[in-house]
C-alpha cells in the first residue's frame, strides 16, 4: 500500500495567459518522490465530476515540499481549479507515471514542448545535467518562457511568427541549425509524429509524452492506452497504458 | 458478535463488498492504496480465450454524475491471466470471481474449462457487454439466448456460475428468468447502460466507439429498482451494482433485494472506495442494533 490520495493546501496561484494558470501546492510527500515528466491526479470537489484530471508536474521544489502545476482550462473540471486560492485545498494523487529519463552528462539535449505541453519541461530542464536547448511551440501568447531561460537557451517557435521563428517546434530547430544526440518531447500529437520521424531520420534518441483521456490514473482501467509497436509485457496486446507504463515511452515504441 | 458474511452459491464471502469487473484490473493496482484481503471479493476484468486488444482512444468520456466507457474487453487472455493474476491474487485472503468473456458461445466455454483446475471460487458470464460487437450483450438481450449461453457455461463450469445482466433490455426479469431456468447459481446487475456523448467544440463523437457504457451515480436509482425488480421474479441471490459510491448506496442494494453489492466507478473517484463501504456497513449495522447483514437483504418490499 505504497501510494496515497492526500488532501492538501495551496501555496498560491497565478494566472500565466488567458486561461493558463500556474498553482502551487504544499505537498511535500509527492515532491520528495516526483520527477520531471510525472503527472498528478487532481479531484474536483463536485461530486457531479467522478474523475480526477491528469496533470503535469511543472516544478518540484523539494526543499520547500511544494509542488507546481501548469494547467489550460479545458472545462469544468480545471475550471474550478483555477478559482483556488492560497490556503484553500487540493485533492491529489501522485506522482503517477514514470517521468523522463536521465541523460547522460555529455549528451546534448533539446528539450521541446508545444503548447500545453511546455510545463513539464521547465523540471526537465532544470534537472538535465548535460548540454541542453529548450525549444518552446507557441500559437501566439508566450508563458514560461524566461523561466526556461533561467536554465538554459530557449529556441522559440510561434503559429503567428509574433516571436522566434514563424511555424512550429521543428521549424525552430531547422531555423537555428539545433543539433542533438537526444529530444525528450510533450505536446500536441502532430507534434510528436513530426518528432519522432524527425529522430528517426537523424538517428536521434527520442522520448516522447503521451496524453489520453484517463479515468483511474493508476493502470487498472485500460482507458489511456496507445499503440504499441511489439506486443506489450502487461497488456499481452499491442497496447501500452500511458498512465501506468508511461507517459514518457521511447518513440520507436508507440505507434502515433 | 455482528456477522457480515455472505453466502453467494455455497461460497461464503467475509463482507458483502465485491469490486465491479473492469474497474479494478485484477486487483494488483488498487492493492497499492486497499488491503484486498478487507473485501467479500475481487471480482476481475473479463477475460477471453485469447488477447483482445480492445476499442480505439478515446474510450472514456466524463458525463453529469458519472462515466461513459467503451474499453472494448481489452485482456491478456486466459493463459497470463491464470499464470500471472490468479496467483496474485491467492497471496490475499479474500474469494475470486472471474468474469469470462466470449465472442461464441465455444470462446466462453473454452475459458471456462480453463478456469476449472484453478483456485477461482466463482465465475462470472459477461453477456452484456455493450461496447463490443459480437458475443457480449448479444447473448444477454434475448430470453432464448441468455438460457442457452447459461446452459451451455453450467455444463462444464467447475465453480458456482454468476450470469451478469444487461439493463439495456425491455425487462430485465424476463432475462432473471431464463437465466435462472438455464441452472445459473446467481446473478449480477446491472451491467452499464448504453449512452452518448457528443463534443460540441470537435462536432464529434467523444468516444471512438460513439457509444459507451454509462456507469457511476447517474444510474444507480435505475440499478435499485432492476435489483428490486428482480429480487422478486426470481429465487437467486443477486449481485446488485450500479453507481455505488458510499455505504449508504450499497445498504440501498441490499435492503432491494441484493445479497451482495460490487463498487465500479467509485475507485476512480475514491481509491479506498471499497474498504470505506465495507466499513460504512459495519457502522450502520451497529448504528441499528443489526446483528447479521443478511437480515438487510430484501427488507424491503
Amino acid at each position: 500500500m505504497a501510494k496515497k490520495k492526500t488532501t492538501v493546501k495551496v501555496l498560491g496561484q497565478d494566472r500565466l495567459a488567458d486561461d493558463i494558470y500556474s498553482l502551487w501546492l504544499d505537498a511535500g510527500e509527492i515532491a520528495s518522490q516526483a520527477r520531471a515528466g510525472q503527472f498528478v491526479s487532481v479531484y474536483t470537489k463536485d461530486a457531479s465530476r467522478l474523475l480526477p484530471r491528469p496533470l503535469s508536474i511543472c516544478e518540484i521544489d523539494r526543499e520547500r515540499g511544494a509542488l507546481r502545476l501548469v494547467y489550460r482550462i479545458a472545462g469544468a473540471g480545471t475550471e474550478e481549479f483555477s478559482s483556488y486560492r492560497t490556503g484553500d485545498t487540493a485533492e491529489v494523487l501522485g506522482p503517477l507515471g514514470n517521468g523522463f529519463p536521465a541523460i547522460a552528462a555529455g549528451k546534448r539535449a533539446l528539450a521541446i514542448g508545444g503548447g500545453i505541453g511546455i510545463p513539464p519541461m521547465l523540471q526537465l530542464i532544470k534537472d538535465l545535467e548535460c548540454e541542453k536547448t529548450a525549444v518552446l511551440g507557441y500559437r501566439d501568447r508566450l508563458f514560461l518562457k524566461e523561466e526556461f531561460e533561467r536554465y538554459a537557451p530557449v529556441a522559440l517557435a510561434t503559429e503567428d511568427g509574433s516571436a522566434g521563428t514563424k511555424g512550429n517546434v521543428l521549424d525552430a530547430i531547422r531555423a537555428e541549425k539545433l543539433e542533438a544526440d537526444v529530444i525528450l518531447a510533450c505536446g500536441p500529437a502532430p507534434m510528436l509524429r513530426a518528432l519522432k520521424a524527425y529522430a528517426a531520420e537523424q538517428g536521434i534518441e527520442c522520448w516522447l509524452s503521451l496524453e489520453e483521456r484517463m479515468a483511474c490514473g493508476v493502470g487498472a482501467c485500460l482507458a489511456c492506452v496507445c499503440r504499441s509497436e511489439e506486443v506489450d509485457a502487461h497488456s499481452h496486446v499491442h497496447n501500452k497504458r500511458i498512465c501506468k507504463d508511461g507517459p514518457v515511452f521511447r518513440a520507436e515504441e508507440v505507434v502515433l | 458478535m455482528r456477522n457480515t458474511s455472505v453466502t453467494i452459491a455455497g461460497v461464503e464471502l467475509k463482507n458483502p463488498v465485491m469490486t465491479a469487473s473492469g474497474t479494478f484490473g485484477s486487483g494488483e493496482e488498487y492493492s497499492e492504496f486497499v488491503d484486498l484481503s478487507r473485501l467479500g471479493a475481487v471480482v476481475t476484468k473479463g477475460v477471453a480465450n485469447v488477447p483482445w486488444p480492445g476499442n480505439p482512444t478515446p474510450r472514456i468520456a466524463e458525463v453529469y454524475g458519472g462515466m461513459l466507457n467503451a474499453i472494448g474487453l481489452q485482456n491478456p487472455g486466459i493463459d497470463v491471466f491464470a499464470a500471472r493474476d490468479i496467483p496474485f491474487l491467492k497471496r490475499y485472503d479474500t474469494k475470486i470471481v472471474v468474469n469470462v468473456c466470449g465472442k461464441t458461445t465455444e470462446d466462453y466455454i473454452e475459458v471456462v474449462e480453463r478456469l476449472a483446475d484453478e483456485p477461482v471460487d466463482l465465475l462470472e458470464i459477461n453477456i452484456s457487454c455493450p461496447n463490443v460487437k459480437e458475443g457480449g450483450i448479444a447473448f444477454g438481450q434475448d430470453p432464448k439466448a441468455v438460457e442457452a449461453i447459461t446452459k451451455a457455461v453450467k455444463a462444464k463450469a467447475k465453480q458456482p456460475v454468476i450470469m451478469k445482466l444487461s439493463p439495456n433490455v425491455t425487462d430485465i426479469t424476463v432475462m432473471a428468468k431464463a437465466a435462472e431456468a438455464g441452472g445459473a447459481d446467481a446473478l449480477s446487475l446491472i451491467n452499464t447502460l448504453t449512452g452518448m456523448k457528443i463534443d460540441i467544440h470537435k462536432r464529434t463523437f467523444a468516444l471512438a466507439n460513439q457509444t459507451g457504457g454509462l456507469s457511476g451515480p447517474a444510474v444507480k436509482p435505475v440499478a435499485v429498482r432492476m435489483v428490486y425488480q428482480t429480487a422478486q421474479a426470481v429465487k437467486l441471490p443477486i449481485i446488485g451494482m450500479g453507481g455505488i459510491l458510499t455505504a449508504d448506496d450499497a445498504i440501498e442494494f441490499l435492503l432491494a433485494g441484493a445479497t451482495a453489492v460490487a463498487v465500479g466507478t467509485a475507485n476512480f473517484h475514491d481509491p479506498y472506495a471499497t474498504v470505506r463501504i465495507v466499513e460504512g456497513i459495519e457502522r450502520y449495522m451497529d448504528r441499528y442494533g443489526i446483528e447479521d447483514v443478511r437480515e438487510l437483504t430484501g427488507a424491503v418490499r
